[in-house]
């Protein structure tokens, strides 16, 4: 092809007219600024998805289901977090359920302690845990891999004995704020405007959308570019003028303040809040449905949010014991890792247009009359 | 000029650069020298990699040595890897565009000067594929552009033709010859392809064992019988 730029050259877009094409680079089309047709129908979708999300859905269903979905949404936000550090930059954290302790932590007690408006306790629960969960991550400056994933673990495990032993928040005083009466507990507020459970679901996937839009814009400006470079190899990312400490804490502390606002979120959802919930071994499992929806893609986090809360609720429903769920999702990190390293979201797309074509295929075979043009 | 002088690393009881001295004119020099014999690690004194024993580096009145690794690259210093590492998940134009992002210069010329530095390598392909996609030639081309782009005071290419075939590596060959006029940068050039070694370098210099055998004008150098007895691996007389 003796045209650099391809076929789209020969369109004219609007950024080629507005270069004035004098040199023949210029004439090129824009890197990364080509309008297609595609760039704005993926937005068209998913704000009408998110609408029937956040307009139809609740209606629609039970509030056991709206409860479950809830959760869903919560999670995905973490998973969102987790993905980000495995996926764009490649550093497993496997503390990422201890984080959410902290947010979740940070904000039952300002909400106990405070009458702050909500978005102002999620922020503040977001910059705390932000903070702290960047210490977490300060071991990633010197380990990858197994040993970080190690470390990790082992911090995680190391806070989840301090939640356990100084006892979570639940309305008393002080930081600890723990009351050891357990007749009257006060749950932990919700926002005015969304004290029930549906209205507190529309509340949670607005805040959700917000933190992926966030997550969105990071991954696709200058910071996702050095992530990537990271993530492929550090001293080729440090050749090219990468402060790679600063991005891989920067990564730390973005994936920290998206689950601090989770665990904000999850006060108000549970309402009442144990160190029981926060086990060590939920980061396992958490990096486990991370994998299984998609690392690669930030909407794997729904899948994984979906997966890790929505699934046991159906299967409850069903009358089946949540706990198949370890095997059926070690299963699934194995076909992820053997034949579908990008995750469901990545594979069930390509599988679905596949089964079309079969379908589509059968279908003209089985219809001489119309297609008898086509062999 | 880059001047090298009583540069010195040990790894343990390896000393693989020796009291190595010498000095890179403008323009595009050759590294030549049997494998081991320290020219790679020499690239990673200058990217900052490897922290010498001993010795000075001074390139254009800075000493380099003292410049924390991530800094050469806004500075001035670029380079390929053996293994090439262009990133496989951006696309070509973002691939080069990063290195200029992270740049002292200004955002406002980027788009110009990464298509520039892109045509200059002579792709032929569009700015927005994803580099994953590409074959080995191409990306080896995408790593060159991101070593030209902007304003590199001193590009350093380990290998950049290591596995590619003959046309290929001809073009590389030209594209290589071109960089010290397009961009003002000192070029220095490792490769085990005395071919094109000889076709691209003005200047030589020859490592074997870490320390400087010979330096000079690219035909002496490569006629010069140490040069050829280390080649070919036959004993040095003493």
């Amino acid at each position: 092809m003796a045209n650099p730029a391809g076929v789209r050259s020969e369109e004219p877009t609007k950024a080629t007219e507005a270069t004035g094409a004098s040199d023949p680079a210029a004439r090129r089309p824009p890197a990364s600024r080509v309008p297609e047709a595609s760039a704005l129908v993926r937005p068209a979708v998913i704000v009408a998805l998110l609408a029937f999300v956040l307009l139809a859905l609740p209606s629609l269903l039970s509030l056991y289901y709206v409860d479950a979905l809830t959760q869903a949404a919560i999670y995905s936000i973490v998973a969102l977090g987790l993905g980000l550090l495995v996926g764009r930059v490649g550093m497993v954290s496997l503390g990422q359920a201890a984080v959410l302790a902290m947010g979740a932590w940070v904000a039952a007690r300002i909400l106990f302690a405070t009458g702050l408006p909500y978005p102002i306790v999620l922020l503040a629960a977001g910059l705390i845990t932000m903070v702290l969960g960047t210490l977490v991550g300060l071991p990633a400056l010197r380990l990858s891999g197994l040993y970080l994933a190690l470390i990790t673990l082992m911090l995680a495990g190391a806070i989840t004995v301090v939640l356990a032993s100084i006892n979570f928040p639940n309305g008393g005083h002080g930081f600890t704020g723990y009351n050891a009466s357990t007749v009257h507990i006060p749950p932990i507020r919700r926002p005015s405007i969304a004290t029930t459970d549906p209205a507190y679901f529309r509340y949670v996937v607005i805040v959700a959308a917000l933190m992926f839009l966030l997550v969105l814009a990071h991954v696709s400006l200058r910071p996702g570019r050095a992530w990537a470079a990271i993530r492929q190899s550090e001293s080729a990312a440090l050749a090219a003028g990468i402060n790679t400490t600063l991005y891989k804490l920067w990564a730390f502390a973005l994936a920290s303040f998206v689950t601090g606002v989770a665990g904000g979120l999850l006060a108000g959802g549970s309402r009442y809040l144990y160190s029981i919930d926060f086990q060590t071994q939920d980061s396992i499992t958490l990096l486990a449905v991370v994998l299984m929806g998609g690392i690669y893609s930030i909407w794997g986090a729904i899948v994984a949010g979906l997966l890790l809360e929505l699934l046991p609720a159906l299967l409850n429903s069903w009358g089946v014991s949540a706990d198949w769920l370890t095997i059926l999702f070690g299963v699934g990190v194995l076909q992820v890792l053997t034949t579908a390293p990008a995750g469901l979201v990545d594979q069930v797309p390509k599988d679905l247009a596949r089964l079309g074509r079969l379908v589509l295929g059968l279908f003209r075979r089985t219809a001489p009359a119309t297609g008898s043009s086509s062999k | 000029m880059i001047e090298i002088s009583d540069l010195t690393v040990r790894f343990g009881g390896v000393t693989p650069l020796d009291d190595m001295s010498v000095n890179f004119e403008p323009g595009t020099c050759g590294l030549i020298g049997p494998n081991g014999a320290g020219k790679t690690t020499f690239f990673n004194v200058l990217s900052g990699f490897v922290k010498p024993a001993a010795g000075t580096v001074r390139a254009f009145g800075e000493d380099l040595v003292r410049m924390v690794h991530f800094r050469r690259a806004r500075w001035g210093v670029r380079r390929t890897f053996q293994t090439e590492q262009a990133i496989e998940q951006l696309s070509v134009f973002d691939n080069v565009a990063m290195i200029h992002e992270h740049s002292k210069l200004s955002g406002a010329s980027r788009r110009r000067e990464v298509l520039d530095a892109i045509a200059f390598v002579g792709l032929e392909l569009d700015p927005n594929a994803r580099v994953g996609t590409l074959g080995a030639g191409q990306r080896r081309m995408v790593e060159v552009a991101r070593a030209v782009v902007g304003r590199p005071k001193l590009v350093l290419l380990d290998e950049p033709a290591a596995g590619l075939p003959d046309d290929e590596t001809e073009h590389m060959g030209e594209v290589i010859r071109r960089i010290p006029e397009h961009s003002g940068a000192l070029t220095i050039l490792v490769d085990h392809d005395m071919s094109l070694v000889s076709a691209c370098c003005g200047m030589t210099a020859m490592l074997d064992f870490g320390k400087v055998l010979a330096s000079g004008p690219t035909a002496e150098v490569l006629r010069d019988e140490r040069v050829i007895r280390a080649y070919l691996g036959t004993e040095e007389v003493a």
